[in-house]
């Protein structure tokens, strides 16, 4: 009976947990991240989790020469900074925000459609013996006809 | 009397809670992702995804329904509602297989007809995409004041563009945070099949060289290894399976096509603030795999909107 109770209870913490962490993140998406898309028409895709200080994100999307792109990144106000470099398909970094003040946005185009990718890393705050801190990250993409 | 009872609860679902947790890590974790992704993943991409070591998040991303509708567009294709899956067929779909595939394929459908101008069609397939969304219990994914909205602006493709685009959000962002990543998975196919196949359907195959379109499908051999990562991190699902075997024949007819890339450099304009990425692609394509691509492309799609 105990143990029966014990499932019970276990699974509505672990539910509760879930939507808890999700519903952050995906109102921390529309109401922080989209807005950085401006003019240009967010693609409609979701792309969002929870990262700790110095943990990374992967992302691998096809951009399309007929179009201009904005791509938008953002982590939540209680992470540090969000660095973001972007790879050709041979490893070739072609972007880094380290270059450019830590931007959380990008605007680029083509000559040709090519497979990239992107790869988000949490800074670290530096003070030890402290809790990691934990938060949302998103990447979202907008787009406009060249 | 009852307060022992109540902490030692607590303690027994603490402790099942930590071996549910580890369990779930060891099952769903980056191993299990890296060993799909190893099998799954060749050709000239491959070298991309070998690094895949440290991230705690790997998101495969496929163009979205508006991208592709706007391709499609911008290659000068015209617009064909035959092409479309009838909305009537709508009350056909009744498992969740069917209303997921099916809600990615309207959504696709809606986002051509926006793009042009189709008003009568956008608010009907609008509805249809809303049915499917209700049917997966995709709570608001699309309101009836988004209906409303899209109503009283039908004959403002931004505004529609705008909607079209925040319905796709709330369906994948509800799938994915609410512990249906398969079913989300087979929405974001749907929508990518009946992308390709709206495109296939629209190119004259007699007038394949130089074709704007044709490039654009092309292109998708480099869409095709995500798809399959995507579809890989949910492999045990029934309809999941199904999809990787469907997926796995166009995959094997883009394979017959080599893309050859010229490094990529990059040149920043600072009046403008963009970024151009430079690089020339040539590829092989012959009249004969287009039509192997197109006809396999579209019995695949006409057996999902059975």
């Amino acid at each position: 009976m105990n143990i029966l109770k014990s499932i019970t209870a276990a699974g509505f913490l672990i539910l509760a947990i879930g939507i808890n962490l999700s519903g952050q993140c995906k109102t921390f998406a529309r109401n922080t991240c989209l807005p950085m898309l401006g003019e240009y028409t967010h693609d409609g895709n979701y792309h969002a989790t929870v990262l700790m200080e110095g943990e990374e994100a992967e992302l691998f999307k096809t951009f399309y020469s007929d179009m201009e792109y904005r791509m938008a990144i953002r982590g939540d106000e209680t992470l540090p900074p969000v660095e973001f470099t972007v790879m050709d398909a041979n490893r070739n970094i072609v972007y880094s925000n380290k270059d450019n003040s830590l931007s959380g946005v990008w605007d680029f185009k083509l000559e040709s459609s090519q497979q990239l990718k992107v790869v988000i890393r949490v800074g670290t705050a530096g003070s030890s013996g402290t809790t990691p801190a934990k938060g949302c990250v998103a990447i979202m993409f907008g787009f406009r006809v060249k | 009397m009852n307060k022992p009872l109540k902490i030692s609860t607590v303690i027994h679902a603490m402790v099942i809670l930590s071996i549910i947790t580890i369990a779930g890590c060891r099952q769903g974790g980056r191993g299990e992702g890296r060993k799909a992704d190893q099998e799954s993943i060749s050709g000239a991409d491959a070298e991309l995804y070998e690094d895949l070591k440290q991230a705690e998040k790997i998101f495969y991303s496929l163009p979205s329904p508006l991208e592709s509708a706007m391709l499609i567009k911008s290659a000068g294709a015209q617009f064909d509602d035959d092409l479309l899956n009838p909305v009537e067929n709508a009350n056909n779909y009744t498992t969740n297989r069917t209303m997921a595939l099916n809600l990615g394929i309207y959504t696709c459908d809606l986002s051509f007809a926006s793009l042009y101008d189709q008003t009568q069609l956008i608010i009907n397939y609008m509805s249809a995409a809303k049915k499917m969304a209700d049917g997966l219990g995709i709570l608001d994914a699309i309101s009836d004041e988004d209906i409303e909205r899209l109503e009283s602006n039908i004959h403002d493709r931004d505004v529609i563009m705008e909607i079209v685009s925040q319905t796709y959000l709330n369906s994948n962002s509800y799938l994915d945070e609410n512990g249906q990543p398969a079913i989300a998975a087979i929405v974001l196919t749907g929508a990518w099949i009946e992308g390709l196949f709206i495109s296939t359907q629209l190119v004259d195959q007699k007038d394949l060289d130089g074709n704007k379109l044709v490039g654009r499908i092309i292109d998708q051999k480099l869409s095709i290894d995500n798809l399959v990562s995507l579809l890989g991190e949910n492999q045990g699902h029934p309809a999941v399976d199904e999809l990787i075997i469907q997926v796995g024949r166009i995959r094997t007819i883009f394979d017959k096509i080599t893309l050859t890339a010229t490094p990529v450099t990059t040149e920043f304009d600072q009046e403008s603030n963009v970024t151009l990425l430079k690089s020339e692609v040539s590829s092989d394509l012959t009249p004969e795999v287009f039509n192997q691509l197109a006809s396999t492309v579209a019995e695949i799609r006409n057996n999902l909107i059975k």
